[in-house]
């Protein structure tokens, strides 16, 4: 199945040593009590650690029972990068920024597992329109998917990721629940993500049946229903790939879809 | 499994007279969401209201009786309904939201509450999934054929449109006009034909004219909130149910076209996986229930 996702979502991108798996797997099996989360903050805006805070009902608990935050900018006062079990990187990296691209190497080597939190760094989302020539650094141009430099093992994307998705991947991390993560590995390939991908993906492939869940999910009501087809504004889309993620006709879970159901 | 997990199957059709007159089948969609309004399970309903063009179906929040039923009866082409949920959620306040939806966007919701990526607030408001069966859609060009260039009426005469005993079927005031189902043939949507749902397989309720008699309704419950709504619905009296025929036009009836459904499904898919084309779902050879929509 694993494989056929892969397939389907085009992991065209960088190939990935497949430890992956067995790394979530160490995690959770370690660190059943609290695991050490690190934030990295790359070029996001924040909205994805705000996310992560409007677990209103489950952040206390979230905090002091569940996991152990051990760096990040304004959690937590420590210069030198700790050794993490999870890293969450917001943001996507520029590759004109010599800090950001150490910090996101120094990641890797830290973190047991690293996680994109979020579009831009999953999918490089709106920062992919960024041409440079403008302050505060006009040089600084280029900016990439973390998956482009490094390797990832779970990509939670979303402009931001609700904070339901949130939730439910650390509760899953913290029980191994592998099954429930294996859409969030596998979506680590998914890195040139655009609102046309409903049309290449989905309807030149025969497959849209005009459900309109992409028009729900789009977070910036780029699209559309026209004719029961999906139509992207692109002045509106910011490349984050929700559409195409939320799309019944993308990746199926029907498992665990049931077994939510209790069915 | 080519029907899906359920606790109960029956016969069942609204009492309400007005709403045997309008509906489609039993009024099933109409009655429960009516119903629940009126009990406050749901603060509003996703239906397929009336668009612009005549049998062009425009989803819309229903917010009272009337809406629901200004709404009823089928419509063959799109009705996004799944697009306006997050309209009912945030322009409208709602907190409690029901919506009827056929199994490809029960499909489309379910994924969204088990992995919401991107959708804030919202899963936790779906309070009711009325599913109805679905054999398959036609784009709404495709309608228009029948109903201008076969049937050779216009659209605005049709009063009710209908497939059952191999027919495609148009009721003006005073005629009815049925084109047998090759004429339509060649004119469904694409996607429908890799479908694996046939009975709204992950509904809470699922609803629809086949095995029961004309004037009534099909009726799975499958959720603990479906059944607890159906049963609380027929206990008020706002729905009346007898047991299901389970001979040829019955459940026997249900069971093949489901399975037919599904096994041409399958051919389609385990076809396009040998062509290297996308496809969500696995092949017969991956799977343990070949019928399964997985
Ligand atoms: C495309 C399509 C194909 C169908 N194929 C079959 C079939 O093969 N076998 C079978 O037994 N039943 C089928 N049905 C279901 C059947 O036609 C009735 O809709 C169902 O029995 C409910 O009838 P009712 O009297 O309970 O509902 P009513 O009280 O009449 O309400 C019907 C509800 O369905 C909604 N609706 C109408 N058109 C659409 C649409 N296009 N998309 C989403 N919602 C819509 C209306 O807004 C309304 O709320 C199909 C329905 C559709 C839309
Ligand atoms: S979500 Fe539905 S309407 Fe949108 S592309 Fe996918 S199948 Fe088509
Ligand atoms: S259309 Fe919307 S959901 Fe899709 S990639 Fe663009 S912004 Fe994201
Ligand atoms: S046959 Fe399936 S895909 Fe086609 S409209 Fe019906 S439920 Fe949707």
């Amino acid at each position: 199945m694993l494989a056929r996702i892969k397939q389907f979502l085009g992991m065209e991108t960088k190939p990935k040593e497949v430890a992956s798996k067995q790394e979530v797997e160490k995690v959770a099996e370690e660190e059943k009590t609290r695991p050490k989360i690190g934030y990295i903050h790359l070029s996001g805006c924040t909205g994805d650690i705000m996310s992560l805070t409007e677990n209103y009902d489950i952040l206390a608990e979230l905090l002091t029972d569940m996991v152990e935050v051990v760096y990040g900018q304004t959690l937590v006062d420590l210069w030198e990068m700790p050794e993490m079990d999870i890293a969450l990187v917001e943001g996507s990296v520029c590759l004109q920024d010599e800090h950001s691209l150490h910090e996101l190497k120094e990641v890797r080597e830290k973190a047991n597992l690293v996680v994109a939190f979020g579009s831009c760094a999953a999918t490089g989302c709106f920062t992919r329109y960024s041409r440079g020539g403008q302050q505060a650094q006009p040089s600084h141009e280029s900016f990439v998917p973390i998956a482009d430099l490094i390797k990832v093992d779970l990509a939670i994307p979303g402009c931001p990721p609700s904070p339901e998705i949130i939730a439910k991947t650390v509760v899953a991390v913290i029980n191994g629940d592998m099954d429930y993560l294996q859409p969030m590995m596998d979506l680590v390939g998914y890195t040139e993500a655009c609102g046309c991908d409903l049309q290449k993906k989905v309807v030149n492939q025969s497959l849209c049946i005009g459900c309109g869940t992409c028009a729900m999910a789009c977070q910036t009501r780029a699209i559309t229903m026209t004719n029961g087809r999906p139509e992207i504004n692109c002045d509106r889309c910011v490349k984050c790939g929700i559409c195409y993620i939320q799309c019944p006709r993308s990746w199926w879970p029907a498992e665990r879809i049931n077994k939510d159901l209790g069915l | 499994m080519v029907l899906g997990t359920y606790k109960e199957v029956v016969t069942a059709r609204s009492t309400d007279k007005q709403i045997q007159k309008i509906a489609q089948d039993g009024g099933i969609v109409s009655a429960l969401f009516c119903y629940a309004l009126d009990e406050k399970i749901i603060d509003g309903a996703v239906v397929a209201g009336p668009g612009e063009d005549f049998w062009k179906p425009q989803p819309m929040v229903a917010m009272s009786s009337d809406e629901i039923l200004a709404a009823a009866g089928t419509k063959y082409t799109f009705s996004p309904n799944v697009w306006m949920l997050k309209e009912a959620v945030r322009q409208y306040g709602l907190e409690k939201v029901g919506t009827v939806a056929i199994p490809c966007q029960t499909m489309g919701i379910r994924k969204m509450q088990s992995y919401p990526f991107g959708v804030r607030f919202l899963a936790d408001k779906i309070a009711l999934i009325t599913g109805i069966f679905c054999m398959e859609n036609f784009p709404y060009e495709s309608l228009k054929t029948f109903i201008s260039e076969k049937a050779g009426i216009s659209p605005e005469l049709v009063e009710k449109m209908d497939i059952g005993k191999g027919k495609f079927i148009l009721e003006t005031a005073d005629d009815v006009i049925k084109l047998p189902l090759k004429e339509t043939h060649g004119y469904e949507q694409n996607g429908c034909k890799v479908c694996l749902d046939y009975v709204a397989e992950l509904a809470d309720v699922s609803t629809g004219s086949v095995g029961s008699q004309d004037g009534w309704s099909t009726v799975f419950t499958r959720t603990d909130v479906g059944e607890t709504l159906f049963k609380s619905a027929v206990e008020a009296g706002v729905i009346e149910t007898k047991p299901v025929d389970e001979g040829k036009f019955g459940m026997e009836m249900l069971k093949k076209l489901s399975k037919q459904k599904k096994e041409k499904a399958m051919k389609v898919i385990d076809e396009k996986k040998a062509m290297g084309l996308p496809i969500p779902y696995k092949a017969s050879s991956e799977k343990e229930d070949p019928l399964a929509n997985i």
